[in-house]
């Protein structure tokens, strides 16, 4: 049982090749604008075709390029969920969760009540799709998808087309209400905290291809790529030299960092997240090992924590009050613990 | 003063505009659906030219078409026994011919405009693509199918110059509004010419102004 894909597909400039297989669990499909995650989408759900390959869905082959299977959109029976929620304009919000709906009226409009009530659409029933607000109509798009009972749910950016503010609230209101569906759930979007908050599992795709794939949480840990630690966040990464088993020189930053882990020969680059600096004094720095005296380039303020740009080209992301009651206002000497440095390919 | 004029034009070109209507749309909707953009350029540039042609190039090929003396007019003439050159189906023939482009091209830009995204989502819903194209596509594109349709019906109303030559000047039976205003300044009677001037101008005004209706008409889903 799952989602199994494994296809092939050349695009403008890069060949699209993807292949995962899913259990039971969201799963999360993280990547850059453009790389493919949307193509991929589409292939699940029959509206583009792939050159070559198969997909499977719960043991119902939906395409097979050797056996010359492909079968329409219309026969998948997989919800998908258009980035901008592709509501149809002319229809009430009652009409386009039932539009597709095959069978008896009393049935539909019982469906259809159904979801008005678990998506809290009530008084909603006769507005149409520009009369409601963003989180609305997101909610309509999820009903209409939800309602038919697909095998499996493919939500395509659920959220890029909400305010900031409401993406919060909304993320959790949409877990709660994607507990009502008992299916597969594939989430694809290039925002790490939705990705992080919403998905037990992560694809990380590059160029095309599935550059990662694993818990959400031990991608983020431990990246182990440039790529993926790039999409998880990671704003300083620098090329380096490995110097022993146990040391490495960032060769960006000119720094030699001791390790947690011995560091495996093909280690290209150490990153480090912005937040994972710690701040120390300066007896501490001579003392201690992975520790930089840094001059400071610019500081750019943001609501509850400040940007600390470097003049070695990293980024210090410290919240302000631990940078405000500072005690060397002078003289910034920073710390990275062992286990923060990432390493990667 | 003769009506008959007024009375033929109107029969035409309803006839017509039915004819019309149908066959552009259902053209429309077959180029749209094209994959090869070559032939879709080529095809389109056939059916537009009676767009672009002199309605009598137009009307010399029909009479190639259903002159007696021609394979399709000749086994019209002798299997059907009808003849179609000056008769009031000519008149019907003409104005479909010459009003066509209007209703195909204001179809399939009506079609073409209807966002692909809201297609893709309703084929996941499990539609077909016929509850697909009168669902979704055709009322999404009705304001200009309609505006098409009401060009189409205004220029099949005015068809002088293709009518001229497959269906003739005969009164009572192919003399439509403008060929009898042709007649009567012909025929030196500029009164009886300025009373049918009159009457096409008004039709027209009509036509003119319900398709800005149609075009510029707010309707509830967008506002």
């Amino acid at each position: 049982m799952g989602l199994l894909v494994d296809i092939k597909k050349k695009l403008k400039g890069f060949t699209l090749y993807i292949a995962f297989e899913t259990a039971g669990e969201y799963l999360g499909v993280l990547g850059a604008s453009g790389c493919g995650k949307s193509m991929t989408l589409k292939c699940i759900a029959g509206v583009e075709t792939p050159d070559e390959g198969q997909i499977v869905l719960n043991g119902k082959v939906l395409f097979d390029s050797k056996r010359k299977i492909n079968l329409k959109p219309q026969e998948r029976n997989v919800g998908y969920m258009i980035q901008n929620y592709a509501l149809f304009p002319h229809m009430t919000v009652e009409e386009n969760i039932g539009t597709g709906l095959a069978c008896s009226k009393k049935e539909k409009i019982q469906k259809i009540g159904e979801m008005i009530e678990s998506f809290h659409l009530q008084g909603l029933e006769k507005k149409y799709p520009n009369q409601l607000s963003g989180g609305q109509q997101q909610r309509v798009a999820l009903a209409r998808s939800i309602v038919y009972k697909p095998d499996v749910l493919l939500l395509d950016e659920p959220f890029s087309a909400l305010d900031s503010h409401l993406k919060d609230k909304l993320q959790t209101e949409i877990l709660e209400l994607l507990n009502l569906y008992k299916g597969e759930v594939l989430i694809v979007t290039h925002d790490r905290d939705e990705a992080y908050r919403l998905c037990k599992n992560l694809v990380i795709i590059d160029n095309g291809r599935i550059v990662m794939e694993g818990n959400t949480k031990d991608i983020f840990l431990q990246p182990g790529i440039i790529a993926a630690a790039r999409l998880t966040g990671c704003k300083n990464i620098s090329r380096c030299e490995v110097l022993s088993s146990k040391n490495v020189r960032a060769v960006d930053w000119n720094i030699t960092f001791e390790t947690e882990e011995p560091v495996p020969e093909n280690i290209k680059y150490v990153g480090i997240r912005a937040h994972d600096f710690r701040m120390i004094n300066a007896d501490e720095a001579k003392n201690e090992i992975n520790t930089v005296k840094c001059d400071i380039a610019k500081i750019v303020e943001d609501v509850f924590e400040y940007n600390v740009h470097l003049k070695n080209g990293m980024l210090y992301k410290v919240k302000k009050q631990e940078w405000d009651n500072r005690k060397d206002q002078m003289n910034l000497y920073l710390k990275i613990p062992k286990d923060d440095i990432l390493l990667l390919e | 003063m003769d009506l008959s004029p007024i009375i033929i034009s109107m029969r035409t070109a309803s006839a017509a505009i039915a004819l019309t209507f149908m066959l552009g749309l259902f053209v429309a909707r077959w180029i749209v659906k094209l994959k090869s953009e070559k032939i879709k350029m080529i095809l389109d540039g056939i059916l537009t030219l009676p767009l672009v042609l002199p309605p009598t190039v137009m009307g010399f090929f029909l009479l190639i078409i259903f002159g007696v003396n021609r394979p399709i007019g000749r086994f019209l003439l002798d299997f059907m026994g009808v003849k179609i050159v000056f008769s009031w189906v000519a008149t019907v023939i003409a104005a479909v011919v010459i009003s066509f482009p209007f209703m195909y091209r204001s179809a399939r830009g009506a079609f073409e405009q209807v966002d692909q995204n809201l297609v893709m989502a309703a084929r996941t819903l499990g539609m077909s693509e016929n509850k697909i194209f009168w669902k979704v596509v055709m009322p999404l594109a009705l304001p200009g199918v309609v505006a098409g349709a009401i060009l189409a019906f205004a220029r099949g109303l005015g068809e002088f110059g293709a009518t001229a030559m497959i269906a003739g000047n005969i009164a009572n039976k192919t003399r439509t509004l403008p060929l009898a205003i042709y007649a009567e300044v012909a025929a030196g009677d500029m009164q009886a010419a300025a009373f049918y001037v009159i009457i096409v101008l008004s039709i027209s005004f009509v036509i003119v102004v319900s398709t800005n209706y149609f075009t510029i008409r707010e309707r509830k889903y967008i506002k």
